[in-house]
This record gives structure tokens, C-alpha cells and sequence, in this order.
């Protein structure tokens, strides 16, 4: 696997998750367990170009593929415009769901650009928070594409 | 003499401002590291096998083949044959293996046979609870009899509010590790001060050989203030198997075993006279919160109802046992209360708001900061303009509503002690054995020692979550705001006044007569006569200056308070064809005292509203009588709010000099306590009868309809 550009070798059970391997084999924690049956996205990554739920993915199904975990995100300690917008507009609390969030987030805004509320909310619907940051993570995917379309007025 | 009060509006550079929390960029980045995160030299993983009955007797347990499964470091005995289980997913045995699927494999691999004895898990019936149910004495103030009989109307309903679980995202659990007799714990708590004691009591060690560290937790809400049986056996494990073990609940065990809200069912009868006076409160309430019963929610509530008898009947159930839940009691009190409210202004066809303001005595000290705030929220939402009588008469399915409540919370200051270190090279620390639960201590903590000191908030360093620093409460009951900030602010005064102290002679002037700010140390009205931070810190030698804060302390006068009021309103679409229930607008207008850090607050305020949305149309903990077992520990059937489904939030912050001079109240409990009742009552606004429970289900809403006698 390649995960966040660094290749990765793991032998592990074919019954071991994706996430598990992530978590309990490596060192990447940015992903949580939570419901861990494909409910909550808080364990969301990308795999190969598309957003998965890595509690609901096995480890040998991702071999030899590319993985983008929250970690891969930020760039030489500068954080992703997603993620600068996360702080900006408070969106997290306790913070558990909010890695899984974020990436769903970058996934949900390199597909649509220029989103809309009503879009956000359809298109994020996927990903659970407990301590209720939605307010904020609406205000901040719409920051986000705004920054990343350069300033331009939201279309 | 060093300054202790909060400064005034025009001199604060920090408070009240809207600052960004200080840990949001390693929590974006995934690099906030959480107990389940957490990996320790040599860790094992923990497993419990866990009674899959309601009620049982242990009769035997066979752990021989799970002691040679590959793997497996230990097995151990949490409850011997004999030992009686009250609700099911408790732990019977435990076992540490090296990996976390080979755990769960020995976990499987224990033999357990139970004798199975009658249980109850459903309470909405009480004539079916027998012996389980435990009245209380009644309680009787004024006449209700003859306030009854004099009352020109005479409004009565039944309503319930069901059994929530607290379904924090990062599941209970710890790692346990021993250095040799020494106890090192990184638990998931609300108290990283208090947890050990547990422990303490528990194994009978010293209270000096254990240390507690936790850097960030995954949602409490109330249920994670206690060490629990993982907690302890967790500890005795690792001990057998001379490795550390880490236990983290699995997400159906989250939801069985690990939290609970008591349900909360009522008849309530409310007497008034014809304008609106409300003159009586009768109610009859039972609810149960598990083994332990439940006790009676606070009511009425916030109304001070001249004429009022309540019984009230604890039911004794097989549930996982309830723990305190954001604001104990309020939310239910609340809910039965505005509801019952809410159906008398229909019956006398009157306004609601109408209703509150008219009997606004009836609220006691806070009455006038009530009204101020039902007057604001009125404004934001429109009231009088979409205000309309119960039952939405425009044509189509889409029916309309709008719904009030109000709460009430303490949220006085919890014991703290703070460290605050000022270093030669200028860098400043404070230190306090608390937690910041995502509600925003860490910055709290950041901004009061800041502002005292004159400098920017990422001069601070803050050094929480480890019971080697000063100890300080654990988070609950809305403490930690008013007792962080406190000891904080009283350690930085007392720490700044030491250095005044060291430059006063440079800056010939009297230690008095200095101030600090804009990182500088400056004599008082006179910028000219100055030394910057780092040169004032230089004149330290080698010896920093360490002062503590406490709170209280009352010689040093007093910086929070408690007591706050608080209104919500609720505007909501409800689909009469499918009954879904859709939120339009939720306005919250809170009171809170003196405001550290405006944008966490409001954060917490939002939160509380979704939170509030949860489980006023989705969160049930659904409790099968056949089996005993809950139908829905998985978070697809237990089902939380998603973005959306919350609608337009509206936050309105009380500010001003009046509520400055309150000092600092904890805000964290508050404004979940509305959203139920408010949502409710905008709901019977809207299509014309009550739905009596919450969560206001679509098949509720239905039959609410269907009995009504259909769609108009």
C-alpha cells in the first residue's frame, strides 16, 4: 500500500479491516473506530481516488493502492484549506468524528466545487458528530470552496 | 497588590472575544491523540465476554480453551459463579491477547451458562412493573385540591420521553500499565483528577503510585466520570499478565452498558383561570434510569406554581444503569413541563408567549431576565407575525408550527488549583490536572492567563490532562468554565504581581503602579516608562516565578457564579402524509454570565440544539421485553441527527455590563435542556394534537394524527 505517498508493507490476517491495519498495525490514528459498520464515516479515507469507509474495507483489498488518510492533508505543516476553514469556523469539538469528517469533506469539495447549503447537506450526510459541530462544518465546506476556487464569489 | 477582578469591558484584549481553539489544528490534522489512540511497549488488547440476559445467575464458566488460544496472555474471573447479572452486556470474564482479533476470538472461546431469572425492560406500563415500581412520598404545596375546584380551566396530558444513551463517539476504555507497583492510567474521562482515586480503592495501592494522563477525550455528556469495571479489571489483568492492556468498548457495548438517561413518563393536570392565570400543577410520574430506579425529575419546572402535588414512582429495570446526562433531570422536567404549558395556552386558545409573560412572577429571581430573553427570541423568529392557534389550517400537507421553552442550570465554579510558570526566557505555563472535553477549557485557560499577563494567547503553553499538575474538578454539572478560569486568573495575578516586583526598580516605580500589556510591563498611564516581556523575564536570573491560584478563595473575592435562565424556540414543518417532522429554525437565547472565548461558547450552544435535535426526533433506546436486549446497539438503528437535518440555528449571547458583573457561569448543560419540549410544542402548533413522546417519530406523528380523527 501507499499510504499518504509512503509505501507501507504489512502482512496481516485477511479478516483484519483497513482501518485496523491503519490504526493497530501503523501509526495512523487520524481515522477513528467508531461504529464500525459503514454508519458514522468517522473512519472515512481515500482509497484509490475514492471515499471509503475503511471500518467496511479489508486490508487486503486496498493492497497496492493509493491512501489518503487525514494525515496526507496538510502539506509540509501548512493545513489544507478544508482544514484551515475547520479551525476558523470551530468546526469540532471533542474532535472524533472530525478527521473523518474532514476527509470527507476534500473528497465531497474536489467533486463539487461550487456547492451549495442544500448540496453540503446532501452531500455530507454520510458522517455523524455526537457533540454537534454541523453548524460549524457547514460555514467551513463553504469557506473551504471558496478559498480553494481562489476568493470567487460562491456560485 | 495583585488585581484578581475580571477587567473591565474596554480594558479586555481576549475575554469575550471570538477566538479560534487552541488544540483545532491537531484535531483537523488527525494528530490529536485520544486514548483509543493510544499504543503503550508491550500492549495487549482486552476483550469481556459479556451476559447476553437481562437478568441471569452465573452458573459456571470453563475459560480452559480460551487459556490456549494463540496469542492469549490472560484470562481472568470478573464475576464467579454465583454472582447475580442485572442487565445484559455486563462483563462476566476478560481476557488480553496480543492482537485485537485474537482477543475477541478467546472472548468467543469462554463458556459461560447462566441460570436465567425474570427480567423487566420496559416501563411505559407501570401496572406491569409489580414490585419493581417505588413510589416516593407524595409532595403537596399550597391547596391544589381547592385550587382545582376554583380553576376555570382545567387542561390534562400524558407525555414520556424515552431512555437516550450517551453513545460517545470514542467508546469508554483505557490502558492500564504497571511500572512495577506503580499504576500508570490513560483513561477516557471527565476527571482526569478524580479517576484515580477509584483505582486507589479499589486495588489498595497508594494514592501516590497512580498517575493519570489523557490528552483529548471523545465525548463524556456525563458518562465518563468513573474508572467502571473495565476500568479496574483492566488494571487487574495487566497485572496477571505482566503487560499493559487496553479495553475499549466495542460500539454495541457503548450503547448497552456504558450510558443512559433515565426515561420520563407523566399525567400532568394544570389548573388556570380564564385570562391565562396558571393556578395549579398535579402530576403523576414514573421513569427509570435501570437497577437503580429513577428518581423525579425536577417539577414543575422553572414555574413556581402557587398549588402543586406531585407523586412520583421509581421503576426498577434491567437496563444498562443510568449515568448523568448533559443537565441530569432537566431535559425530561423540561420537556413534561413546557408541554403541559403548551397544551393549556391551547385549551384557553391563548398565545403561548402570552401564557409565559402574563404568569412571568411565577419564575422566581430570574423572572425579568426570562422575559428580556423570550422578548429577544420572539423578535429573531417572527413570533407575532407566524405565531398562529394550534393546528396549521393553510391548505396542503405541509403543515407549520412554532414552539417555546425555557430552562434553567446552576453551572457554579468546581474546585481548581492552577500552576502558572513565568520562565526567564519569557515562555509562560499553566498547569491544572483538567480535561478539555471539546467544549474549549484548553483555550479558556489560554485566553484568562493571556489577558492577565498583557500577552498573546500563543505565549501560553497550557499543560492539562495529567494528575501529576495541580488538581482540579472533574467536568461536570457546567463547573469547569467558572473553576478553570478562576484559579487560572488568580495564579497569573499573583504570579504577575511577583515580577512587578523584580522590574519595578528598573522602571523606578512602585510594584503597584505597574500594568501589563500589548507584552509589555509598563508603569500606569505612562507607556513611555516600559520594558518589554522578554526583558522583564530576563531580570529573572535562573529562578522562574511559580505562583498557584485557587478557586475558591475567598479572600481573593469571587470571579463566577451560577444560575442561568435561558428560552428556546422552535419553528418546524411537519409532512402530515409521512409525518416527518422537519426543523426549520431553532433560536437560542442564553444568558451565561461573564463570556470568556465567544466563539466556543456559541459552539457549545449549537451543539446543545443538535443535540437536542437527536433526541427529540430520533433517539431511543429500544428495549425488547421477550429477550431483555436492546434492538438497537448499532449506530444505523440508534440513530443521531446528520447535517441535515438540524435546519437554521440561531444563537443570541446575553452581553453586557449586567451580565458581566455575574462573573463567569458554565454554559455546557443549559441550552440542551429546551430543544425537546420547544420542538415538541412546535410540532402540536403545527398539526393540531400532541404527540405525546419523544422522539417524535414519523409513525407517532401518525397515530397522533389518526387520533385527532386524520389530516385536518
Amino acid at each position: 500500500m501507499r499510504i499518504n505517498g509512503t509505501r507501507q508493507n504489512l502482512s496481516v490476517e485477511p479478516r483484519v479491516t483497513l482501518l485496523d491495519a491503519l490504526r493497530n498495525y501503523l501509526d495512523y490514528t487520524g481515522a477513528k473506530k467508531v461504529c464500525d459498520r459503514a454508519t458514522c464515516g468517522s473512519c472515512t479515507v481515500i482509497l484509490g481516488g475514492k471515499m471509503v469507509y475503511s471500518c467496511s474495507v479489508l486490508a487486503i483489498e486496498a493492497q497496492g493502492k493509493d491512501i489518503t488518510t487525514v494525515e496526507g492533508l496538510s502539506t509540509n505543516g501548512k493545513l489544507a484549506p478544508i482544514q484551515a476553514a475547520f479551525v476558523e469556523n470551530d468546526a469540532q469539538q471533542c474532535g472524533f468524528c472530525t478527521p473523518g469528517f474532514v476527509v470527507a469533506c476534500k473528497a465531497f469539495l474536489d467533486k463539487h466545487p461550487s456547492p451549495t447549503l442544500a448540496d453540503v447537506e446532501k452531500g455530507l450526510g454520510g458522517n455523524l458528530c455526537r457533540c454537534g459541530t454541523y453548524a460549524g462544518v457547514r460555514q467551513a465546506v463553504l469557506a473551504a470552496a471558496n478559498t480553494m476556487r481562489g476568493g470567487q464569489k460562491n456560485g | 497588590m495583585a488585581e484578581y477582578n475580571w477587567p473591565e469591558a474596554s480594558k479586555r484584549s481576549l475575554i469575550g472575544k471570538r477566538i479560534s481553539r487552541l488544540d483545532g489544528p491537531e484535531k483537523v490534522s488527525g494528530k490529536a491523540k485520544y486514548t483509543y489512540d493510544l499504543k503503550r511497549p508491550g500492549m495487549l488488547y482486552g476483550k469481556m465476554v459479556r451476559c447476553p440476559h437481562a437478568h441471569a445467575k452465573v452458573s459456571s464458566i470453563d475459560t480452559s480453551a480460551a487459556e490456549k488460544m494463540p496469542g492469549v496472555k490472560a484470562v481472568k474471573i470478573i464475576q464467579d459463579p454465583g454472582s447475580e447479572i442485572q442487565w445484559a452486556g455486563d462483563g462476566v470474564v476478560v481476557v488480553a491477547a496480543t492482537e485485537e482479533h485474537l482477543a475477541e476470538d478467546a472472548a468467543r472461546a469462554v463458556k459461560v451458562t447462566y441460570e436465567v431469572l425474570p427480567h423487566l425492560v420496559r416501563e411505559e406500563d407501570l401496572s406491569k412493573a409489580g414490585d419493581r415500581a417505588k413510589p416516593a412520598a407524595e409532595k403537596v404545596a399550597g391547596d391544589p385540591t381547592k385550587a382545582f375546584s376554583e380553576a376555570e380551566v382545567v387542561s390534562e396530558g400524558t407525555y414520556s420521553i424515552a431512555v437516550i444513551t450517551h453513545c460517545c463517539l470514542e467508546s469508554h476504555g483505557q490502558i492500564t500499565e504497571w511500572e512495577g507497583d506503580k499504576l500508570n492510567v490513560f483513561p477516557s474521562t471527565q476527571a482526569v483528577t478524580g479517576i484515580g482515586g477509584e483505582f486507589v480503592k479499589a486495588l489498595g495501592i497508594p494514592a501516590t503510585n497512580v498517575r493519570v494522563r489523557m490528552n483529548h477525550v471523545g465525548g463524556g455528556f456525563g458518562s465518563k466520570f468513573n474508572a467502571d469495571r473495565w476500568g479496574i479489571e483492566g488494571a487487574r489483568l495487566a497485572k496477571l499478565a505482566g503487560q499493559p492492556v487496553k479495553i475499549m468498548l466495542e460500539r454495541d457495548a457503548e450503547l448497552m452498558v456504558a450510558g443512559g438517561r433515565p426515561s420520563s413518563f407523566a399525567k400532568i393536570k394544570m389548573g388556570a383561570k380564564k385570562d391565562g392565570t396558571i393556578t395549579a400543577w398535579e402530576s403523576n410520574s414514573w421513569g427509570t434510569g435501570g437497577p437503580g430506579g429513577a428518581g423525579m425529575p425536577p417539577l414543575p419546572y422553572v414555574w413556581q406554581i402557587p398549588n402543586q402535588r406531585m407523586n412520583h414512582t421509581g421503576v426498577a429495570t434491567n437496563i444498562g444503569p443510568a449515568r448523568a446526562w448533559r443537565a441530569p433531570n432537566h431535559p425530561q422536567a423540561c420537556f413534561l413541563t413546557m408541554s403541559a404549558i403548551e397544551d393549556l395556552a391551547a385549551a384557553l386558545k391563548m398565545d403561548p408567549l402570552e401564557i409565559c409573560l402574563k404568569n412571568i412572577s411565577l419564575l422566581g429571581p430570574r423572572a425579568s431576565l426570562y422575559q428580556e430573553e423570550l422578548l429577544k427570541g420572539a423578535e429573531i423568529i417572527e413570533w407575532k407575525r407566524k405565531w398562529h392557534l394550534r393546528g396549521d389550517t393553510t391548505a396542503g400537507h405541509i403543515k407549520r408550527g412554532l414552539g417555546l421553552s425555557m430552562h434553567t442550570w446552576g453551572g457554579a465554579p468546581h474546585n481548581s488549583e492552577c500552576r502558572v510558570t513565568i520562565n526567564p526566557d519569557g515562555s509562560v505555563s499553566a498547569e491544572l490536572a483538567s480535561q478539555d472535553l471539546g467544549t474549549g477549557t484548553r483555550t479558556v485557560i489560554a485566553i484568562v492567563a493571556a489577558e492577565t499577563l498583557g500577552l498573546p494567547i500563543e505565549a501560553i503553553k497550557v499543560n492539562i490532562g495529567d494528575s501529576a499538575y495541580p488538581p482540579s474538578g472533574g467536568s461536570g454539572g457546567s463547573t469547569t468554565v467558572g473553576g478553570v478560569s478562576s484559579s487560572t486568573r488568580r495564579a497569573a495575578a499573583d504570579a504577575l504581581d511577583e515580577i512587578f516586583k523584580v522590574v519595578a526598580p528598573a522602571l523606578n516605580a512602585d510594584p503597584a503602579n505597574l500594568e501589563a500589556a500589548g507584552s509589555k510591563i509598563q508603569v500606569k498611564g505612562d507607556a513611555s516608562k516600559s520594558m518589554t516581556w522578554q526583558q522583564a523575564c530576563s531580570r529573572l536570573g535562573v529562578k522562574p516565578i511559580r505562583a498557584n491560584g485557587k478557586q475558591p478563595d475567598p479572600a481573593k473575592g469571587s470571579l463566577a457564579s451560577s444560575g442561568v435562565a435561558g428560552i428556546q424556540m422552535a419553528e418546524v414543518t411537519v409532512d402530515t402524509e409521512t409525518g416527518i417532522v422537519k426543523i426549520e429554525k431553532l433560536v437560542s437565547v442564553q444568558d451565561m454570565g461573564l463570556i470568556i472565548d465567544a466563539k466556543t461558547a456559541e459552539s457549545q450552544i449549537y451543539g446543545a440544539l443538535i443535540m437536542g435535535v437527536c433526541y427529540a426526533l430520533y433517539e431511543e433506546k429500544i428495549m425488547d421485553q421477550a429477550t431483555g436486549r436492546m434492538l438497537n446497539p448499532n449506530m444505523e438503528f440508534y440513530k443521531l441527527a446528520g447535517i441535515g437535518d438540524i435546519g437554521t440555528l440561531v444563537v443570541h449571547l446575553m452581553t453586557g455590563q449586567e451580565q458581566d458583573a455575574r462573573g463567569v457561569i458554565g454554559l455546557g448543560e443549559p441550552p440542551v435542556v429546551s430543544p425537546g419540549a420547544a420542538i415538541s410544542n412546535a410540532v402540536a402548533n403545527a398539526i393540531g394534537v400532541r404527540v405525546p413522546s419523544l422522539p417524535i417519530t414519523p409513525d407517532r406523528v401518525l397515530t397522533a394524527m389518526e387520533k385527532k380523527g386524520g389530516l385536518t
